[in-house]
């Protein structure tokens, strides 16, 4: 059997540096083994050390500029726990809040303009009837947002303008026309049409963020001990501007997004069925959404955390953080370590590209190849993120999370015809994934509402206080912690050590890690390396299908790349230039 | 939208501003005339994207006075008189004629996301894609090879013309290996050099691609610099901030299709319009600092009244940038206004100088003028008797750059 080894690098709509490598079977054209690289290092967690904990959550968030506010959350959490401060009730929703308007923002961001252009061919919307595309929009939605005949004919004259130019701007040279573009010309303009729509929605999403947080992307009002924006919330119109932005952005994943999904759901079923993109199927979350103001890790949560192992909803393991460890033997740094964060020493080393006559650079994948760590669970991969959550929460029997699901498998069985809900199993596939997103991108749009609710009637009761008092060089001294919880992509991780005031040690293992990573030890494959095996591409040389599975997994690579070396050893032997500040 | 453009012009027509925005009379009218030989040439030149501005304001049910409302708040944050408006107006509907290839580095893509919310005027998203953006790795549809394929057919037909627009810092140890794109393997400085070669002219946008921004924070692990540390013999324009406010991004390149030049840069190359006055200048709570209110602990009593946050780190007196007056996320609000300072991040090395929530004089880091470990209020006191340490740098900074101005 002859085999293709081909690279897609840039992987583009991600964040970050990515690249896959997949080898194809030329016969049955399906991919019989994938490798996925990070060629990006920026060493934030050793820039960390030495800083005041108390400034390090405004340089950690920086980690990511998609997913940002986050890690800034993450790392104030982390010195929290280490202080042992428990924040006020109106600093705890309006963290929430601003973390739920990120999931609002990250995911419908996500689907439309990082993900939906591998299920909606634009070029095809322009054969499309708009009648009858308003017609077939009923089918998904028994509300269709704005994708009336008139809505659809003003947008497909648009965009036939546009391709009529010659210069496709962002849309030129992409795999338009390949045969696995399954959706009618109809259906595809109703897709385009909610792509265009979902750049004004994602707009005043924002906002969301920016009325507590003062700007987005990085937020800028979480301090360690609270938050910072008290004239925000005794500011009812405020909260009244939240509660609108809020409604409108519901109104759009009710009509648009979850109708669009439901609707490439149906479309793409088979893949659904038989599993395409499935990948590990040990799935982990680590909870969050605090909802009381019970300390450090004992309140009850949005998400329950806990482990799945292979699928298997009928059992939920219990989650334990000293569990997790990271091993480096396929990544570009020094030794085979497998140590907890709090332990963990890295060196980098880069070993490089193999050019080859094609004038192609490749991967050396018998040896290191990524930036990025393989971490563990009890010596077990591991899959995070949105499809983690809903598989852990209906494992964990989460009376939100089996209800949202049930919604959705209900409609998706009625689509197919299949005259019952369909099979719980088919979440775990590259479908299955972008469902989930879908799925708690409602929950959350719903229960915000009675968060801010909440907000608005604790601070009518007289509460206004927004930060717990802490004697900062009483509680510095020697002092560790770790903030836990789920960023939009999955399971976040920030570990502190402090010493004197200081930050002796900084690590973050976050969720493109978990997916994101090579090999481990055991040759095991991460998480987005075993969903592309056996995947079938339509075109070798059009890696359509690799592109969706990919972004079914919404990569955060410059997250995924970090570093710590406890030995406090300085880095300075990689330096080649000496002009770089201080 | 109304309110938005009056406060503007109101700020930038006020007497005693620090920025110059009464240049004479023959200034405009030599300027005027540059503009419109300008405007002429680029509508001779064949279109990259033949969408008219007419036809999307209809298709977004806009109509043309809304259009030349954001026209005329646009020309106000330019800092031109409102008899340029017209010319404003004109350079919006030829925007679709500069390409734009917009490369990502060493980056968290937040400057990319920035761009998305592009806020009021709202019309800046119709002039996004408007613009014939070619290459961006965070939105375009293509990936990998045919990706590649398309740079280099974009760079090839619009060689000379196009402008590069860079995010993310260059690392330069292990001879750049620290970051690689493509198929080749190519470095980032590579592909930045590629790239910058036949660009009309770069454009860095965010701290990191400014002034190497957070990997460069020390130790500096991987020795990131800064575009205009390694780029040569190309007009630089710097937009700061992390992330940059998309409203400087799109005020910049309206000025380059206006003029066919860079704005009016600064000692820092970066544009007059936009950071030619600190964030304390035009601060809502400026009038406490004079005052002397202070909050003095996060969520106290100054906290609820709004009162001042130097106390707490603000840095707007050491910072260039137009954040309290044009804000975020659509005017939604800014740092200062969700009660948090400055963190100073359109300044170089931010993050090891201001980017901490206590004042200078009560940190571990050097203050700039040399002042180090002075009590909060001597340092406050100073800042309020002489009209300001803080104003002193501002002074001797201004002096530097009018040197330059008239070399």
């Amino acid at each position: 059997m002859s085999k293709k080894h081909i690279i897609v690098d840039p992987i583009t709509r991600i964040e970050g540096h990515l690249r896959v490598e997949a080898v194809i079977d030329e016969e049955t054209n399906t991919i019989v083994d994938a490798f996925a690289s990070s060629t990006m290092f920026r060493g934030i967690e050793t820039i960390l050390k030495g800083r005041d904990p108390r400034d390090a959550g405004m340089l950690a968030m920086r980690i990511c500029g998609v997913c940002t506010g986050t890690h800034y959350q993450r790392s104030i959490e982390a010195v929290e726990n280490a202080f042992n401060v428990t924040i006020p009730k109106n600093a705890r929703i309006v963290r929430n809040l601003l973390q739920g308007a990120l999931y609002l923002h990250d995911h419908t961001v996500h689907f439309y303009h990082l993900h939906a252009l591998d299920w909606v061919d634009i070029t095809s919307a322009l054969k499309a009837d708009p009648k009858l595309a308003a017609q077939e929009a009923f089918k998904w939605s028994d509300n269709p947002y704005m994708v009336g005949e008139g809505d659809l004919k003003t947008i497909q004259e648009r965009v036939a303008k546009f391709v009529k130019q010659g210069r496709l701007g962002l849309f030129a040279n992409a795999y338009w026309g390949n045969k696995h573009y399954k959706l009618s010309p109809e259906q595809n303009l109703i897709a385009v049409a909610h792509y265009l729509q979902a750049l004004d929605i994602q707009r005043d999403a924002s906002k969301m963020m920016a009325i507590f947080g003062g700007k987005m992307p990085h937020p800028q009002s979480i301090v360690v001990g609270g938050v910072t924006c008290v004239q925000d919330i005794q500011n009812q119109a405020r909260i009244a501007q939240f509660k609108s932005l809020l409604n409108k952005h519901n109104n759009f994943i009710k009509r648009a997004y979850l109708a669009d999904v439901l609707m490439a759901g149906t479309v793409y079923a088979d893949e659904a069925l038989d599993g395409t993109g499935g990948g590990l199927k040990n799935f982990m979350s680590f909870g969050d959404f605090k909802l009381d103001d019970t300390g450090f890790y004992g309140a009850k949560q949005l998400f329950p955390e806990g482990i799945v192992m292979n699928g298997d909803l009928s059992k939920l393991h219990p989650l334990d953080q000293s569990k997790i460890t990271e091993d480096v033997t396929h990544a570009w740094y020094k030794g085979k370590t497998n140590l907890h964060p709090y332990e963990g020493v890295t060196d980098p080393e880069y070993t490089g590209l193999e050019k080859k006559e094609d004038g192609h650079a490749y991967l050396k994948t018998d040896e290191k190849y990524s930036w990025i760590k393989s971490p563990l669970y009890d010596d077990e991969r591991m899959e995070v993120g949105p499809l983690a959550r809903i598989v852990v929460g209906l494992a964990a029997k989460d009376e939100n999370i089996v209800k949202y699901a049930t919604k959705f498998l209900t409609k998706l069985g009625k689509t197919l015809g299949l005259g019952k809900p369909a099979p719980a199993s088919v979440i775990f596939s590259t479908v299955g994934r972008t469902a989930a997103r879908a799925i708690e991108t409602e929950l959350m749009a719903d229960v915000m509402m009675d968060w801010v609710d909440e907000l608005a009637a604790n601070v009518a009761s007289g509460d206004l206080s927004t930060w717990t008092e802490f004697d900062f060089d009483t509680v510095s001294k020697d002092a560790k912690g770790f903030g836990m919880a789920e960023a939009p992509r999955g399971g976040l991780g920030h570990w502190v050590v402090i010493k004197d005031g200081k930050i002796e040690n900084y690590q973050a293992v976050v969720p493109s890690t978990w997916n994101a990573a090579p090999r481990d030890y055991k040759g095991r494959m991460g998480a987005y390396e075993a969903a592309l095996i056996g995947t079938k591409v339509a075109d070798p040389e059009q890696p359509l299908e690799i592109l969706r599975t990919i972004h079914s997994f919404d990569p955060c690579i410059a997250c995924a790349v970090h570093i710590v070396d406890t030995k406090g050893r300085k880095l300075s032997e990689f330096k080649v230039n000496t002009s770089c500040s201080i | 939208m109304t309110d938005r453009r009056d406060a503007l012009m109101q700020l930038f027509s006020a007497k005693g501003s620090k920025v110059n925005t009464n240049r004479g009379q023959e200034y405009y009218d030599n300027l005027a005339k540059t503009m419109e030989a300008r405007l002429n040439e680029l509508e001779k030149t064949p279109a990259a994207n033949k969408i008219s501005i007419d036809g999307i304001l209809e298709n977004e049910g806009l109509s043309r006075r809304d259009f030349m409302k954001w026209a005329s708040a646009a020309c106000a944050m330019l800092m031109l008189p409102p008899t340029f408006t017209p010319m404003v107006a004109k350079a919006a509907e030829l925007m679709n004629r500069v390409p734009v290839i917009w490369i990502e580095l060493q980056d968290c893509a937040g400057n990319s996301e920035a761009i998305l919310r592009s806020d009021a005027p709202t019309i800046d998203e119709l002039i996004l894609e408007t613009i014939s953006l070619e290459f961006n790795e965070t939105l375009m549809a293509a990936a990998g090879h045919a990706a590649e394929e398309h740079l280099d057919e974009a760079m090839k037909t619009f060689k000379g013309k196009y402008l590069c627009v860079v995010e993310g810092s260059i690392p330069m140890a292990m001879d750049g290996y620290y970051g690689t794109i493509g198929a080749s393997g190519e470095t980032f400085k590579e592909h930045l050099l590629r790239v910058a070669k036949d660009s009309a002219a770069v454009v860095a946008v965010g701290t990191c691609a400014t002034f190497g921004g957070v990997p460069a924070a020390a130790p500096n692990p991987t020795a990131a610099v800064g575009v205009q540390d390694i780029v040569k013999g190309k007009a630089i324009i710097n937009i700061p901030a992390c992330p940059a406010n998309p409203a400087n991004i799109t005020g910049t390149i309206l000025h380059y299709v206006l003029s066919g030049q860079v704005p009016e840069l600064d000692h820092l190359n970066r544009p007059k319009f936009a950071f030619g006055y600190r964030i304390h200048d035009n601060c809502e709570r400026r009038a406490h600092f004079d005052a002397g209110e202070f909050v003095e602990e996060w969520g106290d009593d100054g906290a609820k009244n709004n009162f001042c946050l130097y106390k707490m780190g603000c840095k707007g007196p050491m910072t260039f940038n137009n954040c309290s007056v044009v804000k975020y996320n659509s005017g939604t609000s800014w740092p200062v206004g969700a009660g948090h300072g400055c963190i100073g991040c359109s300044e170089p090395d931010f993050w090891d100088k201001y980017a901490q929530e206590r004042p200078m004089a009560d940190t571990r880091f050097k203050a700039p003028t040399g002042g180090v470990e002075k009590t909060v209020d001597e340092f406050g006191l100073g800042l309020l008797t002489a009209a300001g340490i803080g104003i002193g740098i501002h002074a001797a900074i201004s002096a530097v750059a009018g040197k330059s101005e008239e070399q």
